[in-house]
């Protein structure tokens, strides 16, 4: 099976010898379109360290990491960059907006620094502003925005243009639960919309938003969290 | 709880007969309770008995409809103003589990807390989906009885979180091969209750 994301054997070591790190010790992960993974995991276990590794901020000791069939490994500097300009989108916890840009500069910003002009660039952020429901806000800096609309234009922005991956790291993290979940909601439905997308978070609830769980510990993956074969025993079997 | 505040505070809405008061009761609680008519009738049968409902005259259909009296409505006050206690729940049989999956020779305790952990994390994913299609404004008592499936699964996942990261802290404190006759919850060392 291939995917729009692939990990393959990936291990990540931070230094040699006795005192080497092995944030990531040997992962295999696919995540195909339409497909949301969530990486849940203790702090230190390799979480951030995969997301990294995804979006080809960091480089793999082992192991080959693809992105639409690219390998980032053998990909050079520049063609690494471009494609983490087009097909790449990363939604964090916060310092996710510039803030002397307005919201439809900031998701128009990827498109613009791959060479897509000002009109067309504007165009295209306007509508994936739209898609959010934040139509009308474009012209707002982040600090007129809140929390959750702020999340909502970073979605934007994530998936603007051609851009179909989106790696998000704790991204309801300093989110109320309703405007936490609405985030949720509309990366789950981006996602169904055939992008892929990874979730690192602590939070098991936000998790459970995702397709796939995947446990984190040591390095390496523990366990794969999947759909039920039973869904409904859930409902009638634990009453009293 | 039992069903009969569940009948009472359905009556408090108005006349029903027994079928529909099984419907409206499966309608509030998503489903997650299912009731048998059996159970409706002899729980209305109480209830009359008790002087907090009365049956009404049969209608033209042969139902016979059913309304709350005024100790009904007091009762049902009393029950929403009342705290649900702890007490009378059942024994967390997780906890007991992980307990003696500690002082139990030859037991990953690790893999305990895992499994436990991979299987409460997808029930969190049935609900969240089950979630994800309810959407209607009406739908929001059926959401909030979801929703506290959830938070209580979540619950038990940060317990599990906390389960491992104590294990990872305090790990080494309880070999693998304790003796068998340690107790689950050890007694405080006399320095312990000095303290």
């Amino acid at each position: 099976m291939s995917g729009i994301l692939e990990l393959r054997d990936v291990h990540r070591t931070h230094g040699s010898g006795e005192t080497a790190v092995h944030a990531l010790a040997g992962v295999t992960l696919t995540v195909g379109a339409g497909e949301l993974v969530a990486v849940m995991g203790p702090s230190g276990s390799g979480k951030s360290t995969l997301l990294n590794l995804a979006g080809g901020l960091d480089r793999p000791t082992e192991g080959e990491v693809f992105v639409d069939g690219t390998a980032l490994g053998s990909a050079s500097r520049r063609a690494l960059a471009a494609l983490r300009r087009r097909r790449i989108g990363y939604v964090f916890q916060d310092l996710n907006l510039l803030s002397s840009l307005t919201a439809a500069e900031n998701v128009a910003l990827p498109l613009e620094l791959d060479g897509t002009g000002v009109g067309r660039a504007r165009r295209l952020a306007l509508a994936a502003l739209s898609e959010v429901d934040l139509d009308g806000y474009g012209g707002r800096f982040p600090d007129e925005l809140s929390g959750g609309q702020q999340q909502r234009v970073a979605i934007a922005r994530a998936l603007v243009g051609e851009r179909h991956l989106v790696l998000a790291d704790e991204p309801t993290g300093a989110l109320d639960s309703h405007t936490g979940e609405a985030v949720l909601r509309l990366l789950r439905s981006k996602v169904d919309g055939g992008a892929a997308g990874v979730l690192v978070t602590h939070d098991a609830r936000h998790a459970a938003w995702a397709d796939r769980v995947v446990f984190l510990r040591d390095g390496v993956i523990v366990d794969t969290s999947g759909p039920l074969d039973q869904p409904d025993e859930l409902l009638t079997g634990g009453t009293r | 709880m039992s069903v009969r505040y569940g009948l009472l505070a359905l009556l408090e809405r108005g006349t029903m007969y027994g079928y529909q008061l099984r419907v409206a009761f499966e309608e509030s609680t998503g489903g997650t309770w299912p009731l048998n008519i059996g159970q409706v009738y002899t729980t209305l049968s109480r209830l009359e008995r008790d002087g907090l409902v009365e049956a009404l005259p049969e209608n033209d259909g042969g139902q016979r409809p059913y309304q709350i009296t005024g100790s009904g409505r007091a009762d049902l006050a009393e029950w929403f103003a009342t705290p649900v206690s702890r007490a009378d729940r059942p024994r967390d049989e997780l906890a007991i589990k992980l307990a003696l999956a500690l002082t139990t020779p030859g037991v990953d305790v690790r893999a305990v807390v895992q499994t436990q952990r991979t299987a409460t994390v997808r029930t969190l994913q049935e609900y969240t989906r089950l979630k994800a299609r309810s959407d209607a404004p009406g739908d929001l008592s059926w959401r909030l009885v979801l929703d506290a499936m959830l938070f209580q699964a979540e619950a038990e996942v940060r317990w599990l979180d906390h389960c491992e990261a104590s294990l990872v802290r305090y790990g080494a404190a309880v070999p693998p091969s304790a003796s068998p006759a340690k107790p689950a919850v050890p007694a405080p060392t006399p320095k312990e209750v000095a303290r």
